[in-house]
């Protein structure tokens, strides 16, 4: 993949000059302009996913789209239309090209400008979500792409060490992080929310959208930015935090999070990863199987968009997280069957080995994890005088180290489950003979187990994890078999709400 | 006076945590609240995550000494994990510093229920751990808290160990529970106490209410227009 500097003819293809507009671009961008000053959402829709990709396959594979410079002329000159062009245009030179370090900051000087406009409310259109889902998405990969280009500082060149000293402001950790949550606040999006349990908005029932004439643009962003801010804090490792900003979303329902699938898989994939951390491992198993189910019935009708690879790479992550999840804290009713099969399918022999606790349950631990785990970050500044060292794998091996270490704790309980299944009443003494320790130290593990397989919520009640329980009774063990649960209450609700539609679904009908 | 300026200040510095997290420029705040939650006994986890991200972002910064006094309230606030939480940000060559690996081998003791060890490495650390008043009892609390998950009725060495109490202290501690926890000692086959634990959800499986059963309130709104 080439880069390409918009100012340096000499070096790279001479073909591609940035100020020749093709007629197939100046069409494009004209009817683009039109159709959002219409607000025809649709439309726009269409030409954003549509058009776009298409001429991009026809001609700009290897190269970028004209400047925004370029197009103006044919906009009006209008100053948001331009940034949001530029947004695409850096989007798109991600995605096909390499970008260049100078690119890189003036993709973050793009995005201040976008968000400082958006911001200051005067943002007056109404754009898919796919877009603005997209825009919100793309900001905190380029911010991560940023952080691990400048770690790595060991073959940088001069030019490129300057650049680093002379813009260190672009893509700063307090910089994003301001942004979304600023974009958070000035969205109102949490009142929004809060306001829509009792009634009183119809946030989610229009998608989002503003059938008022206003706009849907600081409200939308917002609403994204929260699940940024997810994002942003698992890549920092301060997983507490990122969910803490998600709260405001309620994830046992459907909600605008859905109707976008790349936001859907985004919140689900750093929801279940920051759960697994946080040792909560029954609400990461419960929603990484959710998710997993949808993507199983539903991938065929993405098969044609571009974020399909996508799909299918945080796809294969989630599996290998379940499989680590489940093979912590082994689960026997929360995973459905389809999902299930597909797990088996993949990491059957893998989760025969983790559960088995020795040298080799380790290696295959972290093989999972640093496979599932997302691209950690180290936020600080690099520091560039000399001996100059590449760290951008310090975050990364930081998270590592702490998984492992918890793997290394659990690791005495694989062999008490095992005896735990077999028996329903036991000695501590006669316990301690089969598992080869003395007394004080099976006291000790059944206290760990209990200790571990239980976690403790954010309000700071504890829940059982376990499948299997016990109690002592000064020396005995007695065991007990988490009763499977029947929810009866929700399975009523649903039958209740669905007789409902059907009844008047059926009194509509007119019978001659 | 005095207090109510005391009071001010902590009240503005959870607002700041809650409205403007990502700033640089509370990071003294953030430390001075720390030392505050030590002498007065309090605790704010996401306050001192807010403080382990700022010198996260800007290392040079970073206080060991606060550091040390974060890590040691979040070993008084197990079982929950705000200690692991907290390692979390703390890039490895800090943690690999004498007092810091001290911390962790003791927080691995407690995760993993090795009381004896435990009590034996703060002996040896006194200085460090006597700086925060309150961890005597909180690691106490936490004790009770094991025993309870486990154990029905626990053999008096068992507690004896957890809690790191003989002798008079021990019968002390025990008077004292049976009078407000709803603790019991029988007698156990001339051998000798045992102590019975209130019972709960986790040693006593029959009182586990079947929580998954119960609908929220939200949920079950969404019937009320039927229902009308």
């Amino acid at each position: 993949m080439a880069a390409y500097d918009a100012d340096s003819s000499a070096g790279g293809d001479l073909a591609y000059d940035p100020n020749f507009v093709p007629d197939s671009v100046k069409t494009f961008v004209v009817h683009l302009y039109r159709q959002i000053r219409e607000k025809n959402v649709y439309e726009i829709h269409q030409m954003y996913e549509g058009s776009f990709n298409r001429l991009t396959d026809r001609m700009f594979r290897e190269s970028p789209w004209p400047t925004a410079e370029a197009v103006e002329p044919y906009v009006d000159g209008d100053h948001v239309f331009c940034l949001l062009y530029r947004e695409m245009w850096f989007r798109h030179v991600y995605a096909r090209l390499t970008p260049t370090p100078k690119q890189r900051v003036e993709s973050w000087d793009n995005y201040c400008n976008l968000f400082g406009v958006v911001l200051h409310g005067v943002v007056n259109m109404q754009l898919p979500n796919q877009w603005l889902w997209d825009m919100v998405d793309e900001f905190v990969y380029q911010f991560q792409s940023y952080c691990q280009y400048r770690a790595k500082l060991k073959n940088k060149t001069e030019e490129e060490l300057q650049l680093l000293r002379n813009f260190d402001q672009a893509w700063n950790v307090y910089g994003v992080l301001n942004y979304l949550q600023a974009l958070v606040e000035k969205s109102n999006i949490i009142q929004i929310l809060e306001r829509e349990k009792e009634g009183l908005e119809q946030f989610t029932v229009d998608n989002g959208y503003d059938y008022q004439g206003g706009s849907n643009v600081l409200k939308m962003l917002g609403y994204y930015s929260m699940i940024g801010l997810l994002r942003v804090h698992c890549l920092l490792g301060d997983y507490r935090t990122g969910l803490k900003c998600m709260a405001p979303i309620d994830l046992s329902q459907q909600g605008v999070y859905t109707n976008v699938i790349g936001s859907h898989i985004s919140t689900i994939y750093h929801y279940g990863f920051a759960n697994l951390m946080l040792r909560r491992y029954g609400d990461a198993i419960r929603e990484f199987n959710k998710m997993l189910l949808y993507i199983l019935k539903y991938k065929q009708y993405h098969q044609k968009s571009p974020q399909y690879d996508q799909i299918l790479k945080k796809n294969e992550q989630m599996y290998a997280l379940l499989a680590v999840c489940l093979s912590l804290c082994p689960q026997q009713k929360l995973v459905d069957e389809n999902v299930s099969t597909q797990l088996k399918e993949k990491y059957n022999d893998k989760m025969t080995k983790m559960q088995r606790y020795d040298d080799e349950a380790s290696t295959v631990y972290d093989e999972l994890f640093s496979y599932g785990c997302p691209k950690f970050i180290t936020p600080s500044a690099p520091v560039l005088d000399e001996p100059l060292m590449n760290y951008n794998q310090e975050a990364y091996r930081l998270q590592l180290k702490m998984f492992l270490f918890e793997v290394k704790q659990q690791q005495l309980l694989a062999g008490i489950r095992s005896f735990l299944k077999i028996y329903s009443t036991i000695t501590v003494t006669k316990l301690a003979q089969f598992m080869d320790v003395d007394e004080a130290t099976l006291r000790t593990i059944l206290m760990t187990y209990k200790h571990k397989m239980h976690s403790t919520d954010n309000d700071g009640k504890i829940v059982s994890n376990a499948d299997i329980d016990f109690y002592v009774d000064d020396d005995t063990v007695h065991v007990v078999e988490a009763k499977p649960t029947k929810r009866f209450g929700d399975y009523f609700l649903r039958q209740i709400l669905k007789f409902e539609e059907m009844i008047s679904e059926l009194e509509k009908v007119q019978l001659d | 006076m005095a207090k109510e300026a005391q009071q001010q200040v902590s009240y503005t510095v959870e607002e700041l945590v809650a409205v403007n997290p990502y700033n640089p420029d509370i990071l003294a705040d953030l430390e001075n609240y720390v030392n505050e939650q030590v002498s007065s006994q309090k605790y704010s986890l996401d306050a001192n995550l807010c403080l382990l991200r700022l010198y996260q972002c800007e290392p040079e910064r970073m206080s060991p000494p606060i550091v040390a006094r974060i890590l040691i309230k979040a070993l008084m606030a197990m079982p929950a994990q705000d200690f692991s939480l907290c390692l979390f940000l703390i890039p490895e060559q800090v943690q690999s510093e004498e007092q810091f690996k001290t911390l962790i081998v003791l927080s691995h003791y407690l995760e993993t229920a090795r009381f004896r060890l435990f009590w034996d490495e703060v002996a040896k650390n006194r200085s460090l751990l006597e700086s925060v008043p309150g961890f005597q009892q909180a690691i106490e609390a936490y004790a009770v808290h094991v025993l309870s998950l486990t154990y029905q009725k626990v053999p008096r060495a068992v507690l004896a160990e957890a809690i790191n109490k003989e002798g008079l202290a021990l019968d002390q501690f025990l008077e004292y529970h049976v009078a407000n926890s709803g603790w019991a000692i029988e007698k156990s086959q001339g051998r000798s106490q045992l102590i019975v634990l209130p019972p709960n959800e986790f040693n006593h499986p029959e009182l586990k209410k079947n929580a998954s059963d119960s609908v929220s309130y939200e949920h079950v709104t969404r019937i009320f227009p039927v229902l009308s």
